[in-house]
């Protein structure tokens, strides 16, 4: 079956033949290697994306499940080719080193942030909780994040 | 022989010691950034392996028949394909490429394939029939010893043997298997040049490595294959050792299309090396006034079914044994041994963490049966620059400020009780806050910088000067690290150019880096560039006769001489390879110049534990860390941090469970990792002593912070309960049962 749908604001469709996840249809057929793939199982965060206006796991997605969805990726989030409010803090916090975890991440927080301006730590973690990120210690990537929501009050 | 060429420059954005940014960092924020996994070419095939289901078996028959009857299915491949060195291995190549006769582990792999798409190639991998007779796995580490079935036996003797102490304490401890768990999974791409050569695009920590191996089971010449850098998801010593490296190439060359392959996350739990689980028994005795007068300890670490660099690591968990402690009286027994659990090898720390555990627990056992501070206690004995080291003798002559590190760590302010990172059990409510128990646990860790024993341990970097500003080429691999931020704050410290790219070339373009560990690639890379760039600047000021260069061009007393349009239309090009000091094999007894530097740790952990339920809360860690200049400081707190979460995911929840030499939690739903909730706030004081032979007198930073953050944690759980905890990872039962 033909798929299409929404992706970061252009139209995009796709033939989905076998039960494939959408993150795999993402990566593989229409070549948005944004999104990674780390655990295949819902587990770390590192393929999260924006489904019709709620962060998924998209390797819990079946990609014939998304035709006529709304889906915002990592790559869908910089604005006017600079930096996003979110992306930006984290560079400067040093939020990111393998980086491997940081497309989930920058979309995870961005959720956060369309919802709440200035979130507390405390709701900083709980927006995260579902993202794994192995090489910082998470203390750049809370102290990028306290940053912005301090910008914002 | 190197010499040091320090000039730093006059002041320069982004230079030594600030906390330049990433240059890669908004490419991966922008989900830009080409990852192993995300490379593709047209025309690729995919590639699939077969492993054994069982830990230990004879291969009667292997049958790829039925694989090879699947539609776009292009090759299987077996042991008999293999044209050239039918097995590899970083420091014994006794790890067979593809199975023959026998498995020797768990997920060992038996048949290789290509096919037209991922699906296909796993679907013809799990179609290959191998007939299997089943055998008795060894798996109990200690039954191996005995059956003297070990890669290495180490010993070290040193002082009077028969010197005692008045006060005694005994311990046995053991340490699981930790996984390091990048989160990019093995992946990468051959591509075969058309000429019976291949190039290869794989995750690692060492191309030059991976080099040699494939070139020696390929059967080629060493120009025949290149071996690329390419983008890492994260290693902390997963990557050191071959997976499908020689797999890929032989796939691509079988079937003249360039092959991918990357592994799922459960292959990836036996695709690939673990931390050495280790048991091991100590006994200290000290003088009335908290003297160590002697140490004896017996480390038993299990290597798995193959070398790997078990030897290293086990010779590492010798030399470490003591810790960072005089002791004039010291003997110690080290084995690794082999059995048919899955191969264990290099992971951050290299034996230092599981032997930190232990000797860090024997000295909070012996400043409570000496009644003393444990902290005094530690300070007392405190190995510092000038002393001999404890186990092998060898005299420490880098800085190594020992007391200063302990002292600024007990100086910093500890948390009231009241401060709380929510409650053990997180948001089930499984307590309530008067039954929370509050620990506090201290530990202290050291380790060696670069490679030891007598290794050639070199690295090569070229430096050049071109219109667009300085560029280094390097075959060093950037993990995560930053080396790619470091590299170029050295350069325009040192030749006071600000605009500096780091380009990771092939094996075929310059000579080894060395492997991305040991915490070594700041002083060694670091130390190639630093001498490249400051060589390239002397010959040019002596060209145009200047004093000094920055982006403008030459300058002679304060006048600018020569622009850089002009400087740059010669070929500015420096290589050097650089070598730290000399060390040497240890003699019989282990003694010996061991070691060119070391660095060491400390850590304070505070818990939260509800003993009813046996669960953590990791509240706080901070610690002070001896980094000899700190290059970049965020990055440094980068990698402290970084350490210290997986250093306390050892300590409360990160083990590979092994059930006769079958991994049962092979998957992150079953393989804890710390999330951002378990993450404890940390603070961190950088020591800075500088003199180390490190470029700007920095060193290695990624190790120590996961040395002793594990012994601390357990420590402050053992204060906080009362109980004996000689084990990690520390398990609900071994606090409420």
């Amino acid at each position: 079956m033909i798929v299409s749908f929404s992706l970061n604001g252009s139209p995009a469709s796709g033939r989905v033949e076998r039960p494939i996840s959408l993150l795999d249809f993402l990566r593989d057929e229409l070549k948005a290697i944004g999104s990674k793939s780390a655990c295949d199982q819902g587990e770390c965060g590192s393929c999260s994306v924006i489904l019709d206006g709620v962060v998924v796991c998209s390797c819990l997605v079946m990609a014939a499940d998304v035709e006529g969805s709304t889906v915002t990726t990592v790559e869908g989030l910089e604005s006017e080719g600079t930096l996003s409010a979110v992306q930006q803090a984290m560079h400067e916090a040093g939020a990111v080193q393998c980086g491997f975890c940081t497309p989930g991440i920058v979309v995870a927080a961005t959720d956060l942030f369309s919802h709440n301006s200035s979130p507390t730590t405390r709701e900083i973690k709980e927006a995260l909780a579902g993202n794994i990120c192995r090489c910082t210690g998470y203390g750049a990537i809370i102290r990028a994040f306290e940053t912005l929501a301090g910008e914002s009050t | 022989m190197t010499v040091r060429t320090e000039q730093p420059s006059s002041r320069i954005d982004d230079g030594i010691g600030e906390s330049a940014l990433r240059p890669d960092g908004i490419a991966k924020l922008k989900g830009e950034f080409e990852y192993a996994q995300d490379q593709w070419v047209e025309g690729m095939l995919w590639g699939a392996t077969t492993r054994s289901p069982h830990p230990h078996a004879r291969i009667l028959s292997i049958d790829v028949a039925p694989a090879l009857a699947i539609g776009g299915v292009h090759a299987v491949l077996t042991a008999d394909d293999v044209p050239g060195r039918a097995s590899f291995g970083l420091e014994h190549p006794d790890q067979p490429v593809l199975a023959k006769e026998m498995v020797n582990f768990w997920g060992e792999p038996v048949a290789i394939v290509a096919a037209e798409d991922d699906a296909t190639a796993r679907r013809a991998a799990a179609a290959v029939v191998v007939e299997y007779e089943r055998l008795e796995p060894l798996t109990d580490p200690e039954d191996a010893d005995l059956r003297d079935e070990v890669f290495q036996r180490m010993r070290i003797r040193r002082g009077d043997q028969s010197a005692s102490g008045s006060v005694v304490v005994e311990g046995f401890y053991e340490v699981g298997m930790q996984d390091q768990a990048p989160l990019g999974t093995e992946a990468g791409l051959a591509v075969p040049d058309g000429h019976g050569g291949v190039d290869l695009y794989a995750t690692s920590q060492f191309v030059h490595a991976d080099h040699e191996q494939v070139v020696a089971s390929l059967g080629l010449r060493p120009e025949q294959v290149r071996a690329h850098p390419t983008g890492i998801g994260g290693a902390f010593g997963a990557r050191e050792d071959v997976n499908l490296h020689i797999h890929l190439c032989l796939l691509a060359l079988h079937t003249s299309q360039p092959v991918k392959m990357v592994y799922h996350r459960s292959e990836s739990f036996t695709g690939h090396v673990h931390r050495h689980p280790a048991r091991m028994w100590y006994r200290h005795e000290a003088d009335e006034d908290g003297n160590l007068v002697r140490v004896r300890a017996k480390v038993l670490i299990d290597g798995g079914a193959y070398a790997s660099t078990t030897a290293a690591v086990l010779a590492n968990a010798c030399y470490f044994a003591v810790g960072p402690y005089n002791c004039e009286s010291v003997s110690v027994d080290g084995v690794g041994t082999r059995t048919n659990n899955p191969p264990c090898g290099a992971m951050r720390g290299f034996g230092a963490v599981q032997v930190c555990f232990a000797h860090e627990a024997q000295m909070d056992r012996l400043a409570d049966a000496l009644g003393m501070d444990p902290l005094e206690l530690r300070r007392k004995n405190a190995l510092e620059s000038g002393d001999s080291m404890p186990t092998t003798g060898q005299v420490i002559e880098t800085p190594l400020p020992t007391v200063e590190v302990i002292d600024s760590l007990a100086a910093m302010p500890i948390p009231e009780e009241s401060e709380r990172a929510g409650l053990p059990g997180g948001s089930g409510l499984t307590t309530e806050e008067h039954h929370v128990v509050r620990g506090i646990g201290y530990a202290v860790g050291i380790k060696n910088l670069g490679f030891s024993e007598g290794f050639d341990d070199f690295a090569q970097a070229r430096v050049l000067l071109t219109p667009g500003g300085a560029i280094v080429e390097t075959a060093a691999i950037e993990v995560g690290q930053g080396l790619v931020t470091i590299l170029a704050q050295i350069v325009r410290s040192s030749m006071g150019v600000s605009s500096v790219e780091v380009r990771h070339v092939d094996t075929s373009k310059i000579d080894s880096a060395g492997s991305t560990s040991a915490s070594r690639q700041t002083q060694m890379s670091g130390g190639a560039t630093l001498e490249a760039s400051s060589r390239l600047r002397a010959r040019i000021l002596e060209h145009f006769a200047g004093d000094d260069l920055n982006d403008e061009g030459v300058w002679r007393d304060g006048e600018l001489v020569v622009p850089m349009s002009r400087v740059t239309e010669d070929k500015w090009e420096e290589t050097v390879t650089f070598r730290h000091p000399p060390t040497s094999p240890p003699d019989g007894d282990g003694q010996g110049v061991v070691h060119a530097d070391f660095a060491l740790a400390a850590h304070r952990a505070v818990v939260d534990v509800d003993p009813e339920l046996g669960l953590v809360t990791v509240v706080r860690v901070d610690t002070a860390q001896d980094v000899g200049k700190a290059l970049n400081p965020q990055s440094v707190v980068g990698q402290i941090e970084g350490g210290i979460m997986q250093g306390v995911g050892l300590a409360i929840m990160e083990e590979l469970i092994l059930d006769h030499g079958v991994i049962r939690n092979p998957n992150f739903t079953d393989y804890l990792l710390p999330t951002i909730l378990d993450a404890p706030d940390v603070e961190a004081l950088l020591i800075e002593k500088e003199g180390s032979w490190g470029p700007f007198g920095a060193k290695g930073v990624g190790e120590p912070p996961t040395i002793s953050s594990t012994a601390a944690v357990a420590a402050a759980i053992r204060n906080a309960t009362g109980r004996a905890i000689n084990r990690v990872p520390v398990r609900p039962q071994d606090i409420a049962l």
